[in-house]
């Protein structure tokens, strides 16, 4: 008994990929995890949101400037400034939608001229001719306008107390009787009082937010005091919402597991000598690296098609309509994943020491990448530690390809970074495969 | 075998000026290991030169140097003239390494294409080649296994196969019959046989003794990387021994009787066995005579011509096997 119990420690012991799959890699998750949905570090996600005020009336700045305020947003009157634009405009209500559709934000609130007429709004069938507030969102993003939604609600609460004072009284009159003279001086005192206060509130906040047109605010709520009109305006032909999302995600997370596996035939190569005796043949080692990319690059394509065919049949993805970005995408991916799998093979010694190093990486870059769950669920900095995954642009440029409909021209940026970052991998490839081509 | 005699006419037609392998001064170290340390060859066109040594003499090293695979420190290797490194080198090297360097997924026939294409063959010509390596391997009728399936005998004759697909002037067999049984040794001997009578120019290395004597023209036996005799086989036993027999005898008595026994007539005890070399068969009679006055008595008796085995055991004082 005891003979076995050494035995087995003195095994792990020495086998270095068993020990980082025992102790690191479950460390390293829990890290993940904790971060993203933990408390620790300011890890709440902010959720972007754009306002335009085409009203200006004190209620609505009153809202705006409470909604600027709010941890929770990250709200956005203009444009950031740039050296061409130094001072850019104010968002419009097209380019405001353009920003929801382009997926630079999930929400955009447009305060419509006329709203601060009659800001508050009680009861059903009411007040069917007010100027309602058009929240236009993501649908791809399902917390975000329930965020925003409950925040608006707040804002309302907390920064606009005249205005539903003076709102109240209007409906007091409408529904119960006009008020004697002397109860409308007493409300009139009491509603000047709030004015005054809200006048203060707006002015500060007004002072306060110039100096940062991208900051904080609150929300409010669909079916309270303020009316809101919601309009998903990305998405609405979508009949499966998440399909399109989830075939990129969980096809890269495979894809990549599937490149790491196929490139370790070079580790077998090498141990059988087989790899010897090809390089000893007319192939120099850059050829045989590059047909071992092109190899793992059809490979791993065919195995995106057949996940997204897949998802056609069974989940009625919208994929023949989306043919050639499906096509750009799923190649550039693909290079990029076989020579992440090129690049690991060449380092790895031994196959379990691929298998170790693989998989810690590849549920890393998963995790942070989006790949088993959203990125806007994840704090800020994990969302830009998610940048510098594969997944993450893969699945931008398929969600860009299947759910915002964008044309291929708009794949630029997912489809350079793809196609540099495999380029950079194969050359590191190449060079750590120095080991094997002479001794 | 009438398609053997077509395939390999041309390496039978090599002449000329450039030696299908020179190798001058090489010197390979890997860290303190010296693994091959100033060794100079030469391989004449249609000789099989036999390079003899116990594992880890240098022979592996010395092989590899010659295909390209290992870069020495110091030293030439050419062939045909040209550097082992280049196109045209590798273009008339085959090389059968110990490995069995195949892909073990793919057919014997889908191996040899693949290797055949890596030297550059293609169309018909890669396809009567193939052909042409299944018959001489004696695969034909296995042509579409899966390599991983064949039986050790036959990987090993398909690991030869493919080191000639190309159809190679000069090949390097190192140890090709590791681990096979009588039988498909017999079966590989015939392989090298019928490619040296095409004219090809055969390195092979190996720790068998008998091997190197029923195949090769020439041998060099190694040792902690040197060369440290090298001749005909005849040469080698004649340098060494001269004229002189071995005898080989069991015996039983006290070990210190038995030592001193085998003392005073010169001899040694190798795996328990006493030896002595005679020069005339008579002395056999005085060696019995003395073992029997000495209380020894004697189990078995062999006269033997000294062999590759006593060459090296002559020249190093160590088994070839140790």
């Amino acid at each position: 008994m005891f003979a076995i119990l050494q035995t087995a420690f003195a095994s792990l012991r020495r086998d270095r990929a068993a020990l980082a799959l025992a102790f690191i890699l479950p460390i390293g998750f829990f890290s993940i995890f904790a971060v993203i949905f933990g408390s620790m570090h300011d890890t709440v996600p902010r959720v972007k949101v754009i306002i335009v005020d085409q009203d200006n009336s004190e209620a609505s700045k009153s809202l705006v400037n409470a909604l600027l305020h709010e941890d929770t947003l990250r709200v956005s009157t203009h444009p950031e400034a740039s050296k061409a634009q130094p001072n850019p405009p104010d968002y419009t209500a097209q380019s405001a939608e353009a920003s929801v559709k382009a997926g630079d934000v999930s929400v955009a609130l447009i305060i419509p001229q006329g709203w601060g007429a009659n800001p508050i709004s009680f009861g059903q069938g009411q007040d069917q001719n007010t100027h309602k507030i058009q929240l236009l969102n993501d649908s791809s993003d399902a917390i975000a306008p329930q965020v925003v939604s409950g925040m608006l609600q707040k804002a309302a609460m907390t920064s606009l107390p005249a205005t539903m004072a003076e709102m109240g009284q209007k409906y007091t009159e409408k529904y119960i009787g006009t008020l004697t003279p002397e109860q409308r001086k007493q409300w009139n005192d009491n509603l000047a009082y709030l004015k005054r206060l809200q006048q203060d509130r707006t002015q500060t906040s007004a002072t306060t937010a110039s100096a940062s047109p991208t900051s904080s605010s609150s929300g409010s709520g669909f079916n309270g005091i303020i009316s809101v009109q919601t309009r998903s305006v990305v998405g609405e032909s979508q009949n499966k919402p998440m399909i399109s999302y989830y075939a990129a995600a969980v096809g890269v997370m495979f894809l990549l597991f599937t490149a790491s596996s196929s490139a370790g035939a070079l580790l077998d190569e090498a141990d059988s000598g087989t790899l010897d005796r090809v390089l000893s043949s007319r192939i120099g080692m850059t050829t045989l690296l590059a047909g071992k990319l092109t190899y793992n690059t059809l490979l791993a394509f065919t195995q995106l098609t057949a996940m997204f065919v897949f998802g056609w049949a069974v989940f009625h993805l919208d994929l023949w309509t989306h043919i050639p970005g499906f096509l750009v995408m799923g190649l550039s991916t693909a290079f990029a994943v076989a020579a992440f799998g090129m690049l690991l093979a060449s380092l790895a010694k031994t196959r379990a020491q691929l298998g170790a190093i693989s998989t810690l990486l590849i549920l890393t870059m998963s995790s942070i990448g989006g790949s088993m769950f959203p990125r806007y669920l994840m704090s800020d900095a994990m969302q830009k530690a998610g940048q510098f995954t594969l997944n993450s642009w893969a699945i931008d440029g398929f969600t860009k390809v299947f759910w915002r409909d964008q044309p291929v021209t708009a794949l630029w940026p997912q489809v350079a970074v793809l196609l540099g970052a495999g380029a950079v991998l194969f050359l590191l490839g190449r060079r750590f495969a120095r080991r094997w081509e002479f001794s | 075998m009438s398609a053997t005699t077509v395939k390999l006419a041309s390496a039978a037609a090599i002449t000329g000026a450039t030696l299908p392998l020179e190798i001058a001064g090489l010197v390979k170290r890997f860290g303190s290991l010296t693994a091959v340390d100033g060794i100079s060859l030469t391989l004449a066109p249609g000789e099989c030169l036999g390079v003899l040594g116990p594992n880890g003499a240098g022979k592996s090293t010395l092989i590899r140097s010659i295909v390209g695979r290992v870069i020495p420190n110091r030293g030439t290797v050419s062939i045909f003239g040209s550097a082992a490194q280049s196109t045209a080198a590798r273009q008339a090297l085959g090389w059968i390494p110990q490995e069995l360097a195949i892909y073990p997924r793919l057919t014997c026939a889908e191996n040899l294409i693949a290797f055949g294409r890596y030297h550059g063959l293609s169309g018909s010509k890669l396809k009567e080649q193939s052909t042409w390596c299944l018959e001489w391997a004696a695969l034909t009728d296995r042509a579409k296994t899966v390599a991983g399936e064949l039986s050790g005998g036959m990987k090993r004759r398909l690991n030869m196969a493919v080191g000639i697909i190309h159809q190679p002037k000069v090949v390097l067999m190192d140890e090709p019959t590791v681990g096979v049984d009588p039988q498909s040794r017999n079966r590989i001997f015939e392989m090298i046989e019928a490619l040296r009578a095409q004219g090809a120019s055969l390195i092979y290395t190996t720790h068998y003794m008998e091997e190197a004597e029923r195949l090769c023209d020439r041998i060099a036996i190694v040792d902690h990387g040197r060369i440290i005799a090298e001749g005909t086989y005849a040469e080698l036993v004649r340098s060494s021994f001269g004229s002189r027999s071995q005898v080989i005898a069991r015996v039983t008595g006290s070990p210190e009787t038995i030592a001193a026994w085998t003392a005073r007539h010169n001899g040694r005890i190798v795996e328990g066995a006493a030896e002595f070399t005679i020069e005339q068969s008579t002395e056999i009679s005085t060696l019995l005579a003395d073992a029997a006055s000495s209380a020894i008595e004697l189990e078995d008796l062999a006269l033997r011509r000294p062999n590759l085995e006593s060459v090296f055991l002559h020249l190093t004082g160590r088994e070839l096997r140790d």
